[in-house]
């Protein structure tokens, strides 16, 4: 088998060196300086995060990924102030950031629509927290419930929605109270592989059709690959900065790009990142074997 | 389709089927020992007493006393007893008891100044509802807080928890001691019966409530008392809405107790009384009047449950609808439901 030649993922055509060079200029709407988490647990502490340092430029499509358990949850929860950092900082348009807030909209793995509201309610929860009059902010959810194009289903109940809608509800929601940045931890993890390119693509449009900057954990490669600017991937433990790396797919993003050399030379690189080549013999199970399988695979 | 398959529900015709039977199968079980004169009818109820000196006439006897005394009056020469094989008189046979149901209402007081049966009964009603509201108006926002609240758990649920194991009753002497032979120490009983139970039951279900709901509803802006109001309170309504229904259930078992607590009063009195005067069938059917009550309650709790947490799989029915709309609307408007079936001209 002759292996195929790729192309450096540091190479950028001149169209995707310019764009990372306009992103720069824009200005900083998230930094984290040397944030450090520590648990406590029975035995010690356990460090999830040691001194993550790194710049979200406005509009920016940043991901996070990294193994599993190298503290990207833990990373998302500092940045919407659900859990608050052991050392370090971050901050929103130079602002420190020490509790939740609306300006900080969030999407979970897990469905988090509140299941006593109708879809319509959900949206316009954060908009009659911050003391809208509600005439207003129904005709402001319809708009956001239109624009991830679940209209038909304005007075539904969660319940009665697929997973991929109760996310698209979900994005409506945190987008719905006009956040700085959108924090988004695995939004898709839950669904199945057609639903989830799916969920990527209406992301992309709605990120294209938003000011908001958002910041996106996966640890599936081809999601962060296709949907990113840039890419932070994390060490484990102790969870630290390994790359910031550029995405040099040129957008609009499309699956073709799927087989694009730039995009096969980023998904290897990463690969290699998180699974250091020779770290495969953990993924090989004992061979016991218990009864004849027959016709022997080898 | 098998009428047995594991964790599968039954379509509805057989479960209706099965759920008449739950209650017709006793009520077979009641009907066969009370009218088939050779199963189980351990006395002789008589019918004339002949020349006997002992027996009259309804008497019941043991079969052998009757045998014996039948011996003796044929050898005397004297005319024997005739009687019937028949149940002992607690024990009478279904259709006594479902007139008695009617007839109990209807039947004065042996003493003049006693109160009737519906009277007893609402008296008993009575003594549930203040008991449970009494707990309830306490119980359920103390619940809540200690669910929410470790501050509140740690302050107070420890003790429920010891006090809880300390039976209501116990405390009747006291409480009568304390508050006089009226309804009040009947009142404070349910109460003791009711409350601790409430509160660590209503903490726990608080508990359960996800934490991340609270955490989005966080990201959305919501934080302290509308945080409280707008997440944690109908998070959690439907489940302590059930909880509820429950004990409910309990305050009602210490019903019993609590009305021989001083002066015997209530639905508890009204069968000590009937047991006295041996009319068995009003005990039964005061009984019966306790479970229907106590079953009518909570299949009306379940019929609001439903219509009020739609989201949790129910529906709201036009009737429930309605209702709301009558204590919630302006006058001068109409009901959705007409307005939807077009009768309303703009
Ligand atoms: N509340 C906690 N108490 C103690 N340790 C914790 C807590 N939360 C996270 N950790 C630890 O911190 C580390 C990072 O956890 P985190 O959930 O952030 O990982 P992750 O990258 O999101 O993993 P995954 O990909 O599986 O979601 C883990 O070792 C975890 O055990
Ligand atoms: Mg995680």
């Amino acid at each position: 088998m002759n292996k195929l030649q790729l192309p450096s993922y540091k190479e950028q055509a001149p169209e995707v060196a310019e764009r990372f060079r306009k992103l720069k200029e824009r200005e900083v709407i998230l930094e984290t300086a040397d944030l450090t988490k520590k648990f406590e647990v029975e035995k010690g502490a356990v460090t999830a995060l040691e001194k993550v340092s790194f710049k979200a430029y406005r509009r920016e499509f940043l991901s996070v990924i990294g193994p599993s358990g190298c503290g990207k949850s833990t990373l998302i929860r500092i940045l919407s102030g659900l859990e608050t950092a052991t050392e370090g900082s971050v901050l929103l348009d130079g602002k420190p950031v020490t509790k939740p807030g609306p300006e900080r909209g969030m999407v979970f793995q897990g469905y988090t629509l509140f299941p006593w509201l109708s879809v319509k309610k959900n949206v316009m929860f954060g908009l009659e927290v911050a003391g809208r009059s509600r005439n207003g902010a129904e005709a402001e959810a319809l708009q956001w419930i239109e624009m991830v194009g679940l209209e038909k289903f304005v007075d539904h109940y969660p319940a009665q929605l697929s997973g991929g809608m109760q996310q698209r509800v979900a994005i409506a929601r945190a987008l719905a109270n006009q956040p700085r940045v959108l924090l988004m931890d695995e939004p898709f993890g839950a669904l199945d592989a057609q639903t989830r390119a799916k969920m990527q693509s209406y992301l992309l449009q709605i990120w294209r059709n938003v000011d908001i900057t958002i910041i996106f954990i996966t640890h599936d490669l081809d999601e962060a690959v296709y949907l990113s600017d840039r890419i932070l991937v994390l060490d484990a433990n102790p969870g630290r900065v390994n790359e910031m790396i550029e995405v040099p797919v040129a957008r609009p993003r499309s699956s073709k790009q799927h087989l694009n050399p730039e995009y096969l030379a980023t998904k290897a690189h990463i690969e290699s990142l998180i699974h250091p080549p020779g770290d495969d013999d953990d993924d090989t199970l004992p061979m016991i074997k218990l009864t004849k399988a027959g016709d022997e695979i080898v | 389709m098998s009428w047995f398959l594991m964790q599968k529900d039954l379509p509805g015709r057989k479960r209706l089927m099965l759920i008449i039977t739950s209650f017709l199968l006793p009520l077979a079980v009641w009907s066969v020992i009370s009218y088939t004169p050779f199963i189980w009818h351990p006395l002789m109820k008589v019918v004339d007493a002949g020349d006997s000196l002992y027996v009259e006439e309804g008497q019941r006897i043991s079969i052998s006393v009757f045998e014996q005394e039948n011996q003796r009056l044929k050898e005397s020469g004297g005319s024997v007893i005739t009687g019937v094989r028949a149940n002992p008189v607690y024990l009478p046979p279904p259709h006594k008891v479902l007139t008695a149901v009617y007839t109990a209402f209807k039947t004065e007081p042996r003493r003049p100044g006693d109160p009737w049966l519906h009277e007893s009964l609402v008296h008993s009603i009575r003594v549930v509802f203040y008991g449970f509201m009494l707990s309830s108006i306490i119980g359920v926002p103390l619940g809540i807080m200690c669910g929410v609240f470790d501050f509140f758990s740690k302050l107070t649920e420890p003790f429920f928890e010891f006090f809880r194991y300390m039976p209501a009753p116990v405390f009747g002497a006291l409480a009568v001691a304390v508050l006089g032979i009226n309804d009040s120490p009947k009142i404070a009983i349910i109460f003791i019966g009711t409350f601790f139970q409430q509160v660590l039951v209503i903490a726990n279900t608080t508990r359960q409530l996800p934490s991340p709901l609270l955490e989005a509803a966080q990201t959305l802006g919501a934080e302290g008392i509308t945080l409280f109001k707008k997440v944690v309170l109908p998070a959690i309504a439907p489940h302590v809405f059930l909880d509820m229904r429950i004990l409910l259930g309990w305050a009602w078992t210490y019903l019993i107790v609590a009305e021989v607590v001083g002066t015997s009063t209530g639905i508890t009195w009204f069968i000590n009384q009937q047991a006295k005067y041996r009319i068995y069938e009003n005990v039964y059917a005061a009984i019966l009047m306790i479970g229907l009550i106590g079953l009518f309650t909570d299949m009306v709790l379940a019929w609001i449950g439903r219509n009020l947490f739609v989201w949790t799989g129910g529906r709201r029915s036009s009737f429930f609808q309605m209702l709301v709309e009558f204590v919630s609307t302006p006058r001068d408007k109409t009901f959705s439901i007409v307005d939807k079936r077009g009768l309303r001209h703009e």
